[in-house]
């Protein structure tokens, strides 16, 4: 089991002509991820990495099921090519795509709750149900299958906590990236849910960041769930009022601060590491 | 990027919500020649992208055109709330009966924008008790409809003329909010004056990622200069004023990087994302810029993902080979590409941490030894 993705999704890669499309989808059949098709607007019949390109993913669906799709499409029309994923009916829309205008992330979200879509995303690394299929632009080698559910704001910083969980001999059922956007389709709550009820997710592992209140919200679930969360909070040494490379990384107003986020995680029953690198210790440690 | 509230205005009048009539001028005599044409009381208000400007003596009235040249000069050469005043806002004073609080901005765990509103203006809204605001959130695919003003009138107590007034104006906010991008439309206070309401202050921040699309609009520099020459390269930095200088790549790993120096007792200079797959050509800029914060080390944490390890070893040899580098450098390189990188690094004399918290710990120990 695994959440959102698993080895039976068929994937789309929207923009699979450019540089990044080309390029992540080499490196996403690598993993084994189901690429059934790309998207490319007049280069219909063509094929990239022996994956066939259509002129949108209507001609694709009209082909083959597809359940995914995957944007690699510059921001400025990253809301058309949502808007045509999800009207087309795909199930899973991730979006890589950063610094989308925020109104049209607000258009995007809505309607694709109208619509029943799961948004990941903008601003991801995307989704890894490890072993099984890859959505996204994250290094291949150090996603392993195991127990442990990752879900995290940020790319970077998610690969060097997941890379220290698989030295440790912690793989994961699946790692979801929510963006690091002040508008994103996925809350750490709706994630959690799902680990909640996935039988082969054994414990959590939460990466957050200062800024917003979405660790907050976090913790009011946290402290209902049966199985252990471990979290680790960016941003401690951030300044206010300042935004730290993600559009929702910022402390406005004395709102979210690093304290109160690590305050309300410990209060709800979740080890809060102090660095990166501890994550795989307080692992273990509530998993005995 | 917020706009200064002169420039507010001049949005909020072109879509005809009323404001006091008024122009910025940057001399004591041009605001002299304003409050004559004004011909009355005036009020001089700085313009800083701060607020609780007249708390820090930012904003005077002046009741002739001689008082109006003198108020302006002084606050012409005031420093308020950390902002260097360099142009004013004079405008006509206006007969107050009651302040009210508007405005509409994104709530991020909705994912919708909200309007919040209240019934006591002038104030701080995170200072006012929560049974006195009235806040909507409002579906993009929907709008605001006039029911949506109703529903707030009559939770923030605003009946009678001004009501259908607040409701026209409710409307035409939505309307600047999503046309001009915006993050954040504030009226603080919204005047009721008489029959009338009357915008007394503005304040505006305009997504950056959709400046692209927004021909017109003024450009506000609020950012230091070597922050706005990483902006140039396309770099997020922030300027922290300590003594190592952080280059991490995402955001996230960033943060990361600043807090583990600062666990190990280091302080850091700067919190720069080189971003995901920046190449030579870029990174090569980014260590230059470090330099620029005059740091007694330099310490590098990648963990190659779309980043490549040897494109980062490349830059920082370039950037060797072309000028000196004159503090100590740590740099710690894992993931793509990562044997390539280290032995470009070992090659060229220096070392290579695969440990974040080593090098960091290294870093420290540099910078804190004299």
């Amino acid at each position: 089991m695994a959440i959102i993705i698993n080895e039976n999704t068929n994937v789309v890669v929207q923009g699979i002509t450019g540089n990044q499309g080309k390029f992540h989808t080499r490196q996403m059949l690598a993993y084994g991820t189901k690429i059934v098709g790309g998207t490319s607007p007049g280069k219909g019949g063509q094929e990239v990495e022996g994956v066939p390109v259509f002129d949108n993913v209507y001609a694709a669906m009209e082909q083959v099921r597809v359940d995914a799709s995957v944007l690699f499409i510059p921001a400025p029309f990253a809301k058309d090519a949502a808007f045509e994923a999800i009207t087309a009916g795909i199930k899973v829309l991730v979006i890589v795509t950063e610094h989308i205008p925020v109104h049209d992330e607000m258009d995007i979200i809505d309607l694709a709750s109208r619509k029943g879509t799961t948004v990941v995303g903008p601003n991801t690394f995307g989704i890894v149900s490890s072993g099984k299929c890859k959505i996204g632009i994250p290094p291949n080698q150090f996603f392993v299958p195991g127990s442990i559910g990752v879900v995290a704001r940020s790319g970077t910083l998610t690969y060097e906590i997941v890379g220290n969980l698989t030295a440790n001999g912690f793989g994961q059922t699946t790692v979801v990236g929510l963006g690091g956007d002040r508008v994103v389709g996925l809350s750490f709550v709706d994630v959690l849910e799902k680990f909640e009820k996935d039988p082969e997710t054994q414990a959590v592992v939460l990466v957050g960041e200062i800024g917003g209140n979405a660790e907050e919200e976090a913790s009011l679930f946290i402290k209902k769930m049966t199985k252990p969360v471990v979290a680790y909070i960016a941003g401690k040494s951030a300044p206010p009022g300042k935004r730290m490379g993600h559009a929702g990384a910022i402390i406005e107003r004395g709102k979210g601060t690093f304290n109160a986020k690590v305050e309300a995680l410990t209060a709800a029953g979740a080890s809060v590491a102090t660095l990166p690198f501890e994550v795989p210790e307080l692992l273990r440690e509530k998993l005995k | 990027m917020k706009l200064f509230e002169y420039m507010g205005k001049e949005i909020f009048a072109s879509y005809g919500i009323n404001v006091p009539r008024g122009k910025m001028v940057e001399t004591p005599e041009d605001a002299s020649t304003v409050a004559k044409e004004i011909n009355g009381t005036v009020v001089v208000k700085s313009q800083i992208l701060a607020g609780k400007r007249g708390k820090g003596g930012g904003i005077k009235f002046a009741d002739t055109p001689e008082e109006a040249a003198r108020v302006a000069g002084e606050i012409l050469s005031m420093t308020v709330q950390g902002h260097k005043v360099e142009k004013v806002l004079v405008e006509e004073k206006i007969k107050i009966d009651q302040e009210l609080y508007l405005a509409i901005t994104i709530d991020g765990a909705a994912k919708k924008p909200v309007i919040i509103a209240s019934s006591q203006g002038g104030m701080d809204i995170e200072e006012v008790d929560d049974e006195f605001i009235a806040k909507q959130h409002v579906d993009v695919s929907v709008g605001v409809y006039p029911y949506l003003g109703r529903e707030i009138c009559r939770r923030i107590g605003l009946t009678g003329p001004v009501s259908k007034e607040f409701n026209r104006l409710l409307g035409l906010l939505y309307k600047i909010f999503r046309e001009k991008d915006a993050e954040l439309v504030e009226i603080n206070p919204l005047v009721i004056s008489g029959d009338t309401l009357i915008a007394a202050d503005s304040k505006m921040t305009i997504d950056d990622d959709a400046l692209f699309r927004q021909k017109g609009m003024p450009y506000v520099e609020d950012r230091t200069s070597i922050e706005k020459k990483a902006h140039d390269l396309g770099l997020a930095f922030v300027e922290l004023g300590g003594n190592i200088a952080v280059m991490a790549n995402g955001a996230g790993m960033s943060m990361g990087s600043l807090d583990t120096l600062v666990h190990y007792g280091g302080k850091p200079a700067n919190f720069l994302d080189a971003g995901g797959g920046t190449g030579i050509e870029g990174t090569t800029k980014a260590i230059e810029l470090l330099l620029e914060t005059n740091p007694k080390v330099i310490f590098i944490n990648i963990f190659g993902g779309i980043t490549r390890c040897d494109d980062v070893a490349n830059a920082l040899v370039t950037v060797k080979k072309n000028k000196e580098i004159p503090v100590p450098v740590v740099i710690r390189l894992v993931g793509t590409n990562e044997e390539e990188g280290v032995k470009i690094i070992q090659e060229n004399g220096m070392e290579a941490y695969k440990v974040m918290q080593e090098a960091a710990a290294k870093a420290v120990e540099i910078a804190n030894a004299g």
